[in-house]
């Protein structure tokens, strides 16, 4: 599976680390919702197609990176930099 | 100066390896640059920084993803978004970015003992390199003064080209030794000279 990184263009996944699913929202780190932080830290949608994720180049130039991939083909569609990805993308 | 001990102790050898009567595809060597320093800034302070390394070193960077350039004595390549990896033959150009980089454009950070200089010049130098990394290495794709940032299983390696058949790899100092191994083995094939 290649990986296009905003920065470093087509790369092997082995350059990659993923850092876990892109869907998902931090609750204000103020709050007590115990039900927010289990669903933060637990819940999981399992999409059998298009899937939010964030990965790292970690062999590479170590940019954060927001991408759609297809969980039943391993297409992406989309690969932004985080800091462009706007708030609250997958964190 | 201090003189610097090579991590690679007694696993540089110099002389002929592999096809030893065959000619010499690619040539090995280990720099010894008196400085090498990252220099990252601040989202937005890109341009700035890259004037201040042309004020400084005199180096033109191009604002491309990877772009550098690469003089004999001295040299600089994007290595990630708003950084960049300068090496130079002279000593204390640490100092000398510490005084003149204001804290609002970025900051520099000293590696020159955290990496090992390696350099490899040959016609079969792409082809050897090509072993060891899963990137493009045609001249079309990874121009001259171009840099490169990634890996040999776990041996994080950042690259330049700085010269139509010569390549300056700076990988982690602790792991020199292990990677220059790899890189003389996967150069055998071809005859190798290390000098």
């Amino acid at each position: 599976m290649l990986i296009t990184c905003p920065y470093c263009g087509p790369r092997d996944v082995s350059e990659f680390t993923y850092q876990g699913d892109g869907n998902r929202t931090r609750p204000d780190p103020d709050s007590t919702d115990l039900g927010a932080w289990n669903r933060y830290v637990y819940d999981r949608v399992n999409i059998a197609g298009e899937h939010n994720e964030i990965w790292q180049h970690s062999g590479g130039c170590r940019m954060h990176i927001a991408i759609t991939r297809s969980t039943t083909t391993h297409k992406i569609s989309s690969v932004r930099a985080m800091r462009d990805a706007g708030p609250g993308a997958g964190q | 100066m201090v003189e610097q001990l090579s991590p690679l102790g007694a696993a540089y050898r110099p002389g002929r390896h592999g096809r030893v009567n065959d000619t010499v595809g690619a040539t090995l060597s280990e720099r010894q640059p008196g400085s090498i320093v990252q220099l990252a800034a601040w989202s937005g302070q890109e341009d700035a920084m890259r004037a201040l390394i042309k004020d400084i070193s005199g180096l033109e960077l191009p604002a491309t993803s990877g772009g550098g350039t690469a003089e004999p004595a001295k040299a600089a390549f994007g290595i990630a978004p708003g950084k960049v990896l300068l090496i130079d033959d002279t000593d204390g150009i640490f100092a000398d970015y510490s005084a003149a980089l204001p804290e609002n454009i970025g900051v520099v950070t000293d590696l020159s003992h955290g990496r090992s200089a390696i350099r490899i010049v040959g016609p079969s130098a792409e082809w050897v390199l090509s072993k060891l990394f899963a990137i493009d290495f045609t001249s079309g794709a990874f121009p001259v003064g171009a840099g490169r940032s990634t890996t040999h299983h776990d041996i994080f390696t950042q690259m330049q080209r700085s010269g139509e058949d010569q390549f300056d790899l700076y990988v982690f100092r602790s792991f020199a030794r292990s990677f220059w191994q790899t890189l003389c083995h996967a150069a055998g094939e071809v005859g190798y000279e290390v000098i």
